[in-house]
């Protein structure tokens, strides 16, 4: 078990680290650093001056270990587009990307559960094929038009609910959370939505998937025999034996999550890390840029770690196979 | 004398029609005639393809010929006559510029995008897949690990990463010109693993056949195995991907467009228009957004469901 976390732990440094090579080229080398940082009259001699403090003359591999020692203290330097330290523009929307990205979770899950169980369960209902086929067509709408239906039916023609924003916020210390507020939540729904459709159909269909497996096999069968209700049966045996799948796909997938939000949050001007990463690659926002893709990979690799180890924890063949392998 | 020359072409013609007739016959047409869906979304494919491709003879207008743009035919409601009394079909926006002519226009650039950058993808996944597939050792660990991490992060985001890299690299002069290449470029990185993925699998059990075998003992150079003997046997998959692909790329690209960094606003594709058209939804001129809309969802879908389709009739464990 420690020896497994030991080099999933290892595996997840060393990707950390490519990925850091690779920000790190692009920080230093797309774009000249100095030009954006002095003014337009500065002489040779300031651009010597700022090339000496700033350690532009230090050998390559210097600078890349000043590179990861600052992103290990979480200083990506300064936004050439808004003149603030990088960290903080990050922090200061992530709580939104995270209530955006968990809202939009928290929908696709209970749903797309739910949607799974019942189509498995009423196979040749008329309303399975219904479903099954907008599942189809959702996925291959790309999110924006979706977004956009959403905002031309609910805030254009019925104007039940706020197209862009995030309402009123309330500060809890650094935290700036739309979760307390009417308005904030209403602001939610329809980028939540937006943002949990790919994820529903995806979990719907592994369910559905995992459901119809699981029901056809033989304690299923000899739980019926036993006389068990069909609900016991369905709920109580069949749907814990899928959970597995579904906690692992769920996972994985809030990573693509918080990458998706760039689009759902241009699309309702959402003031999150996505819409951050989109306005600095526009106006080629090098430290941003850098600095997202860090975060980015980051998360993903954090998520990894953890639904590797759930995983490891959860299955009890996986563990005793490690065992018996040894 | 007249005979003589005719009978040994008679067999020719006749061959012809068996294998018209044959080919009728095949498994993989019977499997598209089975199948209206496929019928109905390879035609739309093909209408909307020969609308983009013909868009210069087609179009009613020329949307960005400012000399034929007329202001008093601005925000003209679908089939109905301008203030400026000329007839639009679809409508126009606010500069008066027909919306059919620029969907047409639009759906030029979208697919030129979308199969350049499939075919960038393709070329260089398949490359890297083979030699992976049939070199193995370094090489392959290599091209499948950074594959690998790769296919854990969405296209969009890579796509975004390297296209906002090319516009620090690129001088400011040249990047107007050089955006739709930069684009193409980004969307094929971003996809090209899912090929190599396919291609090293079906390479790899390629390897182990006699042909390969009899081809190497024969001293024949690894270059011309694996172009000429063993990437005819791992073309099907390749096909599928690409078709599949091709959707894929065409809504990154839209995506690309309408989040503002893609192409140019002088060449809108119909990501672009639907950025354009967004402006409008709340002033109530919803055909400037809802045609392009249309078409982006028509195209990608009929790909879509070819692709589909392709992968059904090409798996012979679904037979």
């Amino acid at each position: 078990m420690l020896a497994f976390i030991a080099r999933r732990l290892l595996q997840s440094v060393i990707v950390m680290l490519v990925v850091a090579f690779i920000a790190f080229l692009v920080f230093r080398y797309v774009g000249d650093p100095l030009a954006n940082l002095l003014s337009q009259d500065a002489t040779m001699a300031d651009y010597e001056e700022a090339r000496e403090r700033l350690g532009l003359n230090q050998p390559f591999y210097v600078q890349f270990y000043h590179f990861v020692v600052n992103a290990l203290q979480g200083q990506f330097g300064v936004s050439y587009r808004l003149q603030q330290p990088v960290s903080q523009l990050i922090l200061e929307r992530l709580p939104a990307t995270i209530e955006l990205a968990v809202a939009s979770s928290i929908i696709a899950l209970v749903l797309g559960v739910f949607l799974g169980v019942y189509t498995a369960l009423k196979q040749r209902a008329f309303s399975t094929g219904v479903i099954m086929t907008l599942s189809l067509i959702g996925v291959s709408l790309p999110t924006f038009l979706i977004g956009i239906g959403l905002i031309y039916i609910f805030a254009v023609e019925l104007k039940w609910l706020p197209s862009f924003g995030r309402g009123e916020v309330i500060q809890i210390g650094w935290w700036r959370t739309g979760l307390l507020t009417q308005s904030g939540l209403r602001s939610l729904i329809l980028p939540a939505i937006t943002l949990s459709l790919f994820q529903l159909t995806l979990i719907m269909r592994l369910v559905r998937a995992e459901m119809m497996e699981v029901l056809r096999t033989d304690y299923i069968r000899f739980a019926r025999a036993r006389g068990l209700s069909s609900r016991a049966i369905n709920f109580g045996h069949a749907l814990k034996n899928t959970m597995v799948p579904v906690i692992t796909i769920t996972g994985l997938q809030l990573g693509s999550v918080i990458a998706f939000a760039i689009i759902t949050e241009t699309v309702f001007q959402w003031p999150g890390v996505g819409s951050l990463f989109v306005n600095s690659v526009a106006a080629v926002d090098v430290p941003v840029m850098a600095a997202y893709l860090v975060f980015v990979a980051l998360v993903f690799v954090i998520i990894n770690l953890i639904v590797d180890i759930l995983y490891f924890i959860v299955d009890p063949r996986l563990r005793d196979g490690a065992k018996s392998g040894r | 004398m007249t005979d003589l020359p005719q009978s040994p072409e008679q067999p020719v013609p006749a061959a012809k029609t068996s294998r018209w007739k044959s080919f009728w016959r095949s498994d993989i047409v019977w499997s598209y005639r089975r199948s209206p869906v496929t019928v109905v979304a390879s035609i739309v494919a093909f209408l909307l393809i020969f609308m983009a491709v013909f868009a210069p003879l087609l179009a009613p207008y020329n949307p960005f010929n400012p000399a034929t743009l007329n202001l008093m035919d601005g925000f003209t409601p679908p089939n109905s006559n301008s203030m400026g009394g000329r007839y639009f079909a679809l409508g126009t926006d606010s500069q008066g510029r027909d919306v059919l002519s620029t969907i047409m226009y639009g759906s030029r650039v979208s697919l030129f995008v979308g199969a350049m950058a499939t075919l960038f993808a393709m070329v260089m996944g398949v490359g890297l897949g083979l030699v992976a597939g049939y070199v193995g050792g370094l090489w392959d660990a290599v091209i499948m690990r950074v594959a690998d991490v790769q296919l854990s992060f969405p296209a969009i985001l890579i796509a975004l990463l390297i296209f906002g890299v090319a516009r620090g690299i690129i001088p400011p002069n040249q990047q107007e010109g050089a955006a739709i290449w930069v684009l193409i470029i980004a969307i094929g990185l971003a996809n090209w693993a899912q090929f190599a993925r396919t291609v090293r699998g079906a390479t790899m059990v390629e390897r182990q056949k006699d042909y390969v075998a009899a081809a190497r003992i024969l001293g024949v150079n690894p270059f011309i195995i694996l172009l000429r003997h063993v990437l005819p046997n791992v073309v099907g998959p390749v096909l599928v991907i690409g078709t599949i692909g091709l959707a894929l790329a065409i809504i990154e690209e839209a995506t690309l467009s309408y989040l503002g960094v893609g192409v140019p606003p002088t060449q809108p594709s119909l990501g672009t228009l639907i950025r354009i058209g967004q402006q409008f939804l709340f002033s109530g001129e919803w055909w400037i957004l809802l045609f392009p809309a249309i078409t982006l969802v028509l195209l990608a879908l009929s790909v879509n469901l070819l692709g589909d389709w392709l992968r059904d009739a090409l798996n012979p464990k679904l037979r």
